[in-house]
Formats: C-alpha cells, sequence, structure tokens
C-alpha cells in the first residue's frame, strides 16, 4: 500500500479543532469513576505491607471486625476459593519464564511494600479505612532484595518455589560472530552504563472502581479508571470464573493513565469478588500514597551498551545488556515492555550488527509495568547518550556523527538489523529544520564566551533525535513475540435515519480526544459536520470487539479502522444512491453530503436520503440489507515509525548544581496530521513527562525497601512553571503501512527528550571534564559531578 | 489520606477562640489549615476538635504604625505579597510570601499560622527572624509580646503557650538593603535551603531548612558586623549548625548551599 495523502473531501483533516470532549470536562458534568453515585454502595479499603519482604506469621483482624461500620474483613485464606486462578501476565516473553502466583492478597509472604494484605468491606470509606488501623499483622522479616545485581546474584531468592530473581533471558542476536567480529575490527568503541530509574506514573486522576451486582441474572458491571476496558472484561472473567457474557467494563473519563491503567490489578479483582460475595456494590478509589506504592512504576533498567565504529564514525555494531527490574510480581505485560524496546538500540542509524539481550528480575518493590513509552525511551536514551559518547572521544560533533550514521532516506522501507522494517522518512531532512530554527551558532558562541569569562551559569546544547516503532501491533508479529492478544482494532460507522452519525470504536481514550479526532476522520470523508458524529467507546456493551489503548496505537490503528468503514458505509450509500437515480454507482461523484452523477450535477441525491432510505428499506437495491452501516476490524501490516529531532538548551549554575531549561525544540514526524492542535498537546504533555525523568522524578527507595516519594510533596511531578516555552514544529513523512498514512505522537515527547536534556547538561560541563551524570540530574547530583570530576 | 474524626468549631472572635481552648484540652487552632491538614490526613496529628480561627477578620490587616508595621495574625500570604504598606516599607516580606507553595497556598495559608506552626523549612518564619520581628499574642492571662530571636525554640516549637493566640507580628521597616534567596527543584516546593538577609543598620541573616527551626547564621553575621568581606563572611554561614539530610540535599551539600546562597543574599542586600 502506498499513500502520500490521506484521502480528503471535507477539508477537515488537518484543522485545529477544538477537542469536543471539553466542555464537559471544564465544566465537571462529565463523569469519572469516583463521581457515580451508586445507591446502597460498600467500600473497601486495603491493608498494606509496611514491610518490603516478610513472612506472615498472623493476621488479628478480630478488632476491625467490630469496628463501627465494617461489614467484613477477609485475607488470602477467606478468599481463595473466590478466584478461579492468579492475576493474569499476558506476556510470557519466553517459553520457560519464570512467573510466580500472584494474587490479590498476600498468601503468606508479602513481597513488597504496598502488597495487599487484607481487605475491609464498610459502608463508608472512613469507616474502611478506620478499620485497616485496627489489623494486628505480626511478620517475620526477610532480606528485601533491592538491588537489580544483588537479585541476579540470587543471595536471596524472593520466590522459593522458582528458586531464582531472574524471570526470563530473552535475546535478539542475529548473527553473534558478526557483532563480536566488528567489535574486535573497530577503531572506536564506546562502552557506557546507563540507569534508568524508576519511575512513578502520577496520573492525575488516580485509579477508582465501582462494581455493580445486576438485580437478577448474575451479570456485573465494572466501573472503572482503565485503558483497557475490553482487555479487562476477558482477564477478569478468567480470573474469576465468571462468564464473558456476564461482566460489562465501562470506562467512564478516565483521567489519565500514561499506561498504568493498562493493567489488571488486584482492587479490581478483589471488588468484583467480593461484589459477588456479598451482592453489593462495591467501590474503591485510590489514595495518592497507594497510587504511589500500589499502582505499577516505569523503568527501572541498568542498562549496558557497547558501540564499534570505524576510522570515519561510522558505526559497524551495537551490543546491548539490560537488567530489567520487574519488581515483585509479573503484571499484565511487566515481561514484555524491555521487548518493545529491543528492536530499538540502533536508533535512527544504519547499524549492520545487532546484539540484544535482557535478563528480567525480582526484586521487592512494586510491580513495574508500562509507562509512556515502554521500552522505547530507555532504547533512545542509550543509543542516544552513546552516540554522544562516541562523538566526544572522536572529537566531532554530535551532530554531525549523526548525519554520518542515519539510515538514508533512499533505503526506506529500511530493513533493521535487528529484523523490523522502518517504513519510511528522511532523518537528515528533519535535522535540517530543526538546525535552521535553533540557530545553533550564536548559542555555542555565548557558551565559550561565558566559559571564557569564568562564568557559573554554563551553556549546554543536547540533541536527541529519536525514531520509535509504535501503532501496536501486527497480530501476527505479536504472535512470534509470544504476546498473548491480538493488535487489531474494531470500528463501526453507523449512519442513523435522521442522518446523525454513530461511531463506535474499540480504543478507550483516557485524555487524548479520540471523540475529537474520530469525528474528524469520519466527518472529512462524509462531508459532514464534525457536530454530527458522535464516538461511542469504552463500554464493552456498546463497542463489543476492541483492543483499547496504549503504544501510540490508537489512530494508526483504531482510526484506520474508522477511516476504512467510513469508505464501506460510503459505498454502501452510494450503491442506494445509484439504484434511486438509476445510474450506475462509478458515475457518482460524492462531495458535502450529496452524490451527483458526473457531468451533469442537478442529478444527484442527498446522503440524509441514502440514510433515510436504508432506514425503511422500501426501496433498496435487490439483495441489499436494510440500514446504513459498516464495520471494520483492522490488523495493521507493520507498525509506524515515528521520528524527530529534540533539542535542548540548559543552563547550569555550576555553584549550586541546578539546571535551568532555557530552550526545548522540538520537530517532530509523526507522518500525516490528523488534529495539529491535538498533536502539540501529546507533545507538550509527553515532553513534561520525559524531562522530568531527565531532572526531576525518580521512586526512591531505602535500604529497608521503603518507598521515600509516596507523596506528591516528595515525587517531583512538575509544574508548567519549571518549562521554557516549547518550539514545536514539524516535518511530514506519512506511513505507508496504514490508509490515512499516519504514525503515532503520543509517546513522542517522553522517548525522545531524556537523552536530549542528559546530552545538554554534559556539554555544558564537559570542559569541567565531566562526561556522565546518571538521571535524574538533581542540583546535588550535578553539583557532586562537578566536584568529582574536578578529582 | 482521611484525618482521624474530630470535631470542628468556628470561633467569631479572639475571645471566644481563648475561652474554647481553656476547655478543651486537645483542641487545636485551624488558621489556613495548610499545615495543620497535611499533618492530619498523614495522621501525624489527632486533635479532638479544631477551633477554626479562618473568619476572625478583625485579625487579619496590614497597618503602617510608624516605625513599623503591625500584621494581624490571618492575613494570607497573598495580602502580604500585594499589600502596598509592605511594598513600601518591609518589601521583602511580600517577597518572600509570593515565593511560598503555589496560589491556592498562598489564598488560604496565613502568616500567624506559618510562623505558629514555627517549620524550620518555611519561608515565613525565617524571615521575620531576619526582620527582627515581633510576635504578639492573646491568652487567658492578657496579651504579651515576644520577640522573634526567642519565638522559636525547636522542631515546630515555639514560644507560644497552651491557650495562646498569635494575633499580630510586628515588623520594623527596612530602611536598607534585604534579600531572599530561596532554593529549590520546583517552584512550587518548600524551600530546600532559603536565607534572608536584611541590613538594617546592622545585619541579620537567617536559614530556612538548615535545623529543625528557623536558624540565624550566628557566625556571618558576626563577621558582616565585625567588617569581614561578604566572602569571609558567607564562607561562616553553616558554622555550627548541623542540617537535616533528605532526598534533595545530604548536610554536605546543605552547608554548601547555604554559603553560595549566603553569599548572593549578602551581596544583593548590599547593594540595594
Ligand atoms: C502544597 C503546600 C505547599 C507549601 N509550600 C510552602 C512554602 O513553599 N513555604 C512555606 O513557608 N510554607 C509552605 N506551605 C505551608 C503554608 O505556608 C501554610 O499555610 C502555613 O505554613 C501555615 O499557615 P496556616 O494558616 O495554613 O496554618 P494552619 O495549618 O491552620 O495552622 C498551623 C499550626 O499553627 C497553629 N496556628 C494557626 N494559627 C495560629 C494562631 N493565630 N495562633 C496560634 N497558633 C496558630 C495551628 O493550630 C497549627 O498547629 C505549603 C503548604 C502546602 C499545603
Amino acid at each position: 500500500m502506498t499513500v502520500t495523502e490521506p484521502k480528503t473531501s471535507g477539508g477537515v483533516i488537518g484543522t485545529r479543532m477544538l477537542r469536543k470532549e471539553d466542555p464537559s470536562l471544564l465544566t465537571g458534568e462529565s463523569k469519572f469513576s469516583d463521581d457515580l453515585v451508586i445507591p446502597g454502595a460498600l467500600y473497601i479499603a486495603l491493608l498494606r505491607a509496611t514491610v518490603a519482604h516478610a513472612r506472615i506469621v498472623s493476621i488479628d483482624t478480630s478488632a476491625a471486625k467490630s469496628s463501627a461500620g465494617v461489614v467484613a474483613v477477609y485475607t488470602y485464606d477467606d478468599l481463595k476459593d473466590d478466584w478461579a486462578g492468579p492475576m493474569p501476565c499476558a506476556w510470557p516473553v519466553t517459553a520457560d519464564m519464570k512467573n510466580p502466583a500472584h494474587f490479590p492478597l498476600a498468601n503468606g509472604k508479602v513481597n513488597y511494600v504496598g502488597d495487599g494484605v487484607a481487605v475491609v468491606v464498610a459502608n463508608s470509606k472512613t469507616a474502611a479505612i478506620d478499620a485497616i488501623e485496627a489489623i494486628e499483622v505480626e511478620y517475620e522479616e526477610l532480606t528485601p532484595v533491592l538491588d537489580l545485581e544483588d537479585s541476579v546474584s540470587d543471595s536471596t531468592v524472593i520466590h522459593q518455589d522458582l528458586a531464582t530473581n531472574s524471570s526470563y533471558l530473552w535475546e535478539l542476536i542475529p548473527n553473534k560472530d558478526a557483532v563480536d567480529e566488528a567489535f574486535s575490527n573497530a577503531v572506536h568503541t564506546v562502552e557506557e552504563r546507563y540507569i534508568q530509574q524508576r519511575l512513578i506514573p502520577a496520573a492525575m486522576e488516580p485509579r477508582s472502581l465501582v462494581v455493580v451486582p445486576a438485580p437478577f441474572g448474575g451479570d456485573f458491571t465494572v466501573y472503572t479508571s482503565t485503558q483497557i476496558p475490553h482487555i479487562l472484561k476477558v482477564m477478569l472473567a478468567l480470573t474469576l470464573g465468571i462468564s464473558e457474557t456476564k461482566i460489562r467494563v465501562i470506562a467512564p473519563s478516565v483521567g489519565g493513565g500514561f499506561g498504568s491503567k493498562l493493567n489488571v490489578y488486584a482492587e479490581e479483582v478483589l471488588a468484583l469478588a467480593i461484589a459477588r460475595k456479598l451482592r453489593k456494590p462495591i467501590r474503591w478509589t485510590e489514595e495518592r500514597t497507594e497510587n504511589a506504592l500500589a499502582t505499577i512504576h516505569g523503568r527501572g533498567q541498568v542498562q549496558d551498551i557497547e558501540l564499534a565504529a570505524d576510522a570515519n564514525g561510522k558505526i559497524t555494531a551495537v551490543r546491548v545488556n539490560i537488567l530489567a527490574d520487574m519488581g515483585a510480581y509479573l503484571q499484565l505485560v511487566t515481561p514484555g515492555v524491555p521487548l518493545l524496546g529491543a528492536f530499538l538500540y540502533h536508533g535512527v542509524y544504519d547499524i549492520p550488527n545487532y546484539s540484544f539481550s535482557c535478563t528480567g528480575v525480582f526484586t521487592n518493590k512494586t510491580p513495574t509495568d508500562a509507562y509512556r513509552g515502554a521500552g522505547r525511551p530507555e532504547a533512545t536514551y542509550a543509543i542516544e547518550r552513546a552516540v554522544d559518547a562516541l562523538a566526544r572521544k572522536m572529537g566531532v560533533s554530535a551532530i554531525e556523527l549523526r548525519r554520518r550514521n542515519f539510515i538514508p532516506k533512499e533505503a526506506f522501507p529500511y530493513p533493521s538489523a535487528a529484523g523490523l522494517t522502518f517504513d519510511s522518512g528522511d532523518y537528515a531532512a528533519n535535522l535540517d529544520k530543526a538546525l535552521s530554527i535553533l540557530d545553533i551558532e550564536p548559542i555555542l558562541a555565548e557558551k565559550q564566551a561565558r566559559i571564557d569569562a569564568g562564568s557559573t551559569k554554563v551553556l549546554g546544547v543536547g540533541l536527541s533525535f529519536f525514531v520509535e516503532m509504535c501503532g501496536l501491533a501486527p497480530s501476527r508479529v505479536l504472535a512470534s513475540l509470544n504476546y498473548g492478544a491480538g493488535g487489531w482494532e474494531a470500528a463501526t460507522v453507523r449512519i442513523l435515519p435522521t442522518s446523525k452519525v454513530q461511531v463506535v470504536t474499540g480504543t478507550a481514550p483516557h485524555g487524548q480526544g479520540h471523540e475529537t479526532s474520530w469525528s474528524m476522520i469520519v466527518a472529512d470523508k462524509l462531508g459532514i459536520s464534525p457536530d454530527d458524529i458522535e464516538v461511542l467507546h469504552s463500554d464493552t456493551a456498546i463497542a463489543p470487539y476492541g483492543m483499547d489503548t496504549y503504544g501510540s496505537r490508537s489512530l494508526s490503528v483504531g482510526g484506520s479502522a474508522i477511516h476504512l468503514a467510513t469508505e464501506k458505509v460510503l459505498d454502501k450509500a452510494r450503491a442506494i444512491a445509484a439504484h434511486q437515480l438509476e445510474v450506475s454507482a462509478d458515475d457518482l461523484e460524492y462531495s458535502n453530503g450529496t452524490f451527483a452523477v458526473k457531468g451533469s450535477p442537478e442529478k444527484a441525491y442527498p446522503l440524509a436520503a441514502a440514510a433515510f432510505e436504508a432506514f425503511t428499506a422500501h426501496n433498496l437495491p435487490d439483495g441489499m440489507e436494510p440500514n446504513l452501516e459498516a464495520s471494520v476490524t483492522w490488523d495493521p501490516p507493520n507498525f509506524t515509525f515515528p521520528y524527530g529531532s529534540h533539542f535542548a538548551v540548559v543552563e547550569v549554575d555550576t555553584e549550586t548544581g541546578k539546571v535551568e531549561l532555557v530552550r526545548y525544540l522540538a520537530v517532530d514526524d509523526c507522518g500525516n496530521r490528523i488534529n495539529p492542535l491535538i498533536i502539540e498537546g501529546q507533545i507538550h504533555g509527553g515532553l513534561v513527562q520525559g524531562i522530568a525523568q531527565a531532572l526531576y522524578e525518580e521512586a526512591s527507595y531505602d535500604a529497608a525497601g521503603n518507598l521515600l516519594t509516596s507523596t506528591l510533596a516528595d515525587y517531583l511531578v512538575p509544574s508548567a512553571t519549571e518549562f521554557p516555552f516549547f518550539e514545536l514544529d514539524h516535518t511530514v513523512t506519512p506511513s505507508p503501512t496504514n490508509p490515512l498514512g499516519v504514525k503515532g505522537i503520543g509517546e513522542a515527547g517522553a522517548i525522545a527528550s531524556p537523552p536530549a536534556i542528559i546530552n545538554a547538561i554534559i556539554d555544558a560541563l564537559s570542559h569541567l571534564g565531566v562526561s556522565h551524570i546518571d538521571m535524574p540530574a538533581s542540583p546535588q547530583r550535578v553539583w557532586e559531578t562537578i566536584n568529582n570530576a574536578g578529582k | 489520606m482521611f484525618p482521624s474524626s474530630f470535631d470542628y468549631v468556628r470561633a467569631s472572635s479572639v475571645a471566644e477562640a481563648i475561652s474554647i481552648l481553656a476547655n478543651e484540652e486537645d483542641a487545636k487552632l485551624l488558621a489556613g489549615g495548610h499545615s495543620l491538614l497535611p499533618l492530619m490526613k498523614l495522621r501525624l496529628a489527632s486533635p479532638s476538635k479544631l477551633v477554626d480561627i479562618g473568619r476572625i477578620s478583625e485579625l487579619s490587616y496590614i497597618e503602617d504604625r510608624g516605625e513599623y508595621v503591625a500584621v494581624g495574625a490571618l492575613t494570607r500570604h497573598r495580602d502580604l505579597e500585594v499589600s502596598a504598606v509592605l511594598g513600601s516599607s518591609v518589601p521583602m516580606l511580600s517577597h518572600v510570601a509570593s515565593l511560598v507553595g503555589d496560589p491556592s497556598v498562598r489564598h488560604r495559608g496565613t502568616i500567624g499560622g506559618s510562623v505558629a506552626h514555627g517549620d524550620g523549612a518555611s519561608d515565613l518564619p525565617a524571615a521575620v527572624l531576619a526582620l527582627d520581628a515581633t510576635m504578639v499574642a492573646q491568652g487567658p492571662n492578657g496579651t504579651r509580646e515576644i520577640p522573634a530571636s526567642e519565638f522559636f525554640l525547636g522542631f515546630l516549637e515555639t514560644a507560644l503557650e497552651e491557650g495562646e493566640i498569635l494575633t499580630e507580628i510586628k515588623v520594623p521597616k527596612i530602611h536598607g538593603g534585604w534579600s531572599y534567596q530561596k532554593f529549590n527543584r520546583r517552584a512550587q516546593d518548600w524551600a530546600i535551603v532559603g536565607v534572608a538577609a536584611v541590613r538594617n543598620g546592622s545585619t541579620k541573616v537567617s536559614l530556612v531548612n538548615m535545623g529543625s527551626m528557623p536558624l540565624r547564621a550566628l557566625a556571618t553575621e558576626a563577621a558582616m558586623n565585625s567588617g569581614a568581606s561578604i566572602s569571609d563572611a558567607a564562607a561562616l554561614a553553616a558554622e555550627g549548625i548541623d542540617p537535616p539530610a533528605d532526598l534533595n540535599a545530604s548536610a554536605d551539600y546543605r552547608r554548601h548551599l547555604a554559603s553560595v546562597l549566603v553569599k548572593r543574599a549578602l551581596e544583593e542586600a548590599s547593594s540595594s
């Protein structure tokens, strides 16, 4: 399939349409799970482990049971017959992957601070929380395993039945000998170790849910703040042994997820189990500290990366070894997260020899899982920092070295050494555009002038040129990675008798503006107003099929399904119009809501008439079914590969170590652009999260395994005040892998920005002898780095 | 993040608040609630009763009294920030208030609450210390005045007695230079280290988050007042001080920051 531009008729695509979602969000009309008024609901609260690794000697719930307002108190033993099996991990990355049984409540042993120990059911939230304090647990403490290298050594094994802390070893080494040879022939090599600190997703809306049993029939409605209503329905059915037909999952308005709501959580399983047991609605909303402790964390890797290059700096091989922190258990896709980056450690460079291996290890910490970018920020960080290190070592400019290694424009579709086919790209043109906006010469002159003047405010410029694979995902590729589901997306477009349009999508937006973008795709094609289109989503009874929203997949996969369903419904309308006008369908052209005979525009038939005709079915072509509706399930043939140049200019105060971001320029290429306003919003949010990783955020633990950053006073999510006005621009290289020619933008900012910031800091300090700093580059860490470099 | 249960009563005058406090052992005053409620939510404080003085408007004022400016204890940070009286007579206090937390904190939090709480990491207590202000307290036994240098006694501990209410803060006008250096990672945060310097005849320098309570940089002050250079005096900023260590700063880094910031503060205070 070759696409240069989306086939548009309405001029809606590409406009900065304001989001349809916003008025009701801004006025509070939209409802989040915790807003739902459900009479008679009981509240649950969890007692969570206060120690990282311990055997449970005893749990005394007697005082809690008699506490005011308490209906029941349960431990693992009380509920063990209420579920059919452990909570799911859908991504067994290797056949011999070790996966500890993970239940909603701890079975005799706790494995991280935050692990569920008991659950209280009470008639108010405060009664439930007060009763939690009355439960007494006696622990026999065990040595906590916190460090990844300690963990691999197996000196203390967390899950005794597995006999090791290593969950899996996953390798992608197409030709080991060739890699070794490239390294032995190399003129220049670099060998670097980078740390990807753990991050806490911290969505604005914490997790929240209400499970409502139907008054008869044994059905349950699960309202939950999730990114994956469809997947969750299937997983809850399997985990609890309830027929899938009896569970309806609805995600009301969802206030952000960033991957943290791409999961099946203990509280969801518990609430459904208890609702079934007590035949009462059950509700729960996470507290902010629970969000830090018991919602998944992101990242958590030790990355060893080596590059081999010839005399010219042409990189000939990349070798990567990763230790990836799984945390205490495998959540829904925990083990697969590093694999989403595994193919991208050569970045935008044409590197012929490739070696990647990853060991997933358990620790006594909160489980990790997908967090904005999932695997790809880690890969981008490693290659973009290593290329800078190579440039420094060779004494060539980081920009020049990148140019020497870019995958050339002519090479697309580009078969990578890691086994992917990069869809399309023109990296040099994108970099040229960024450089023309940046105007780097005066910055470099100012940088030098400050060094010469002995200033304590030094400047640095950092570049990150990223590529990612998104649009998850071709189902067959997922099969080859052992992923437990497909990557298709479903859409239905329904033109109603009054010619209003219903669009049903399997995507599950939680801040991305799908109602707007999907309306635009349909409006553009049908030549009608986006206001006449209603997008239905995130309710498994209304949108029965779907693979939900993550991995920058919704537009390229879900949007394509909608585009194709719209074409299909329009074809049916065209057949009705042709029948009514007594011409052949091929003789009709369609614009602005009306079919007209080519060459005789007075012979016309409006779409609205076709819609009504399809409804009355009084005079349809022979054999045509009534109603104007079409469904398409689209399975993409390939990933999409967005890319772009990101430049950071920083000012470092060498006396205090504080880094100030002076400028940030992002020139992204996400293929064709549906709504630039939404694209820019996604980039802004992604940049803030990525820059936060570089400068502010880290889940810190003490030596006993207590999370020290369990409130938003300690876990430093930055605010708008900390950022300059982002400078954004773009290039457009349509993707040939989907009919819209789009790529994906939801994760790009978070993927690209961390190395741009760190490279800029190192650039600012390199005259002092600094060549490395880990994230987050806190003032103290920068100050210490400067001190140590001087020694 | 839910407090234990408690009773709540709203006082409409200082006298009423004093009498409720006298009759209830475990009652606590509630002003803006922006220090007390976070402690209660973490269940680090569990008072049996809150006596809300937040709406006693007679305690919200900023008045020029000649040599000093009188600030009512219930004056919100935001009112300090925009006060014309302070702007011309004690601009440092407006500036410091403008750096507290974020706008919603500044619209609720009160100077009296901040000073009475006596948090060594807070901005306003250190500011009143460097400004040599005087606290006015009312209690069952009448009214008394406490100089800032005798007000802060230890970790969240002040010279206020059980049952006393801080009603007013008398702030001497600034005739010389001043500076407030707040060092933090995010604009909305507490200071990792902060420094207030006031050159009002003599030089006073106070430190934020360098100990369990707001501290004076006594060695620096002594050096300055005996004619040492700014760099020499600044090098003594942390002399005799044992700063805390936390996620943002080790004790060593805090000592270093204190010297850097004191130097910047003294330079700025000397140039204005
Ligand atoms: C998110 C956030 C960020 C913040 N950032 C900063 C910051 O950057 N810098 C900073 O300095 N502060 C900061 N604060 C604290 C804020 O300034 C508080 O408002 C202030 O410290 C306390 O004032 P309050 O009126 O809210 O007191 P309350 O919380 O109501 O009371 C505090 C204590 O003082 C007692 N009290 C109150 N009024 C009186 C009185 N008149 N007489 C006797 N006792 C009294 C109370 O009983 C209580 O023990 C922040 C707070 C929050 C929530």
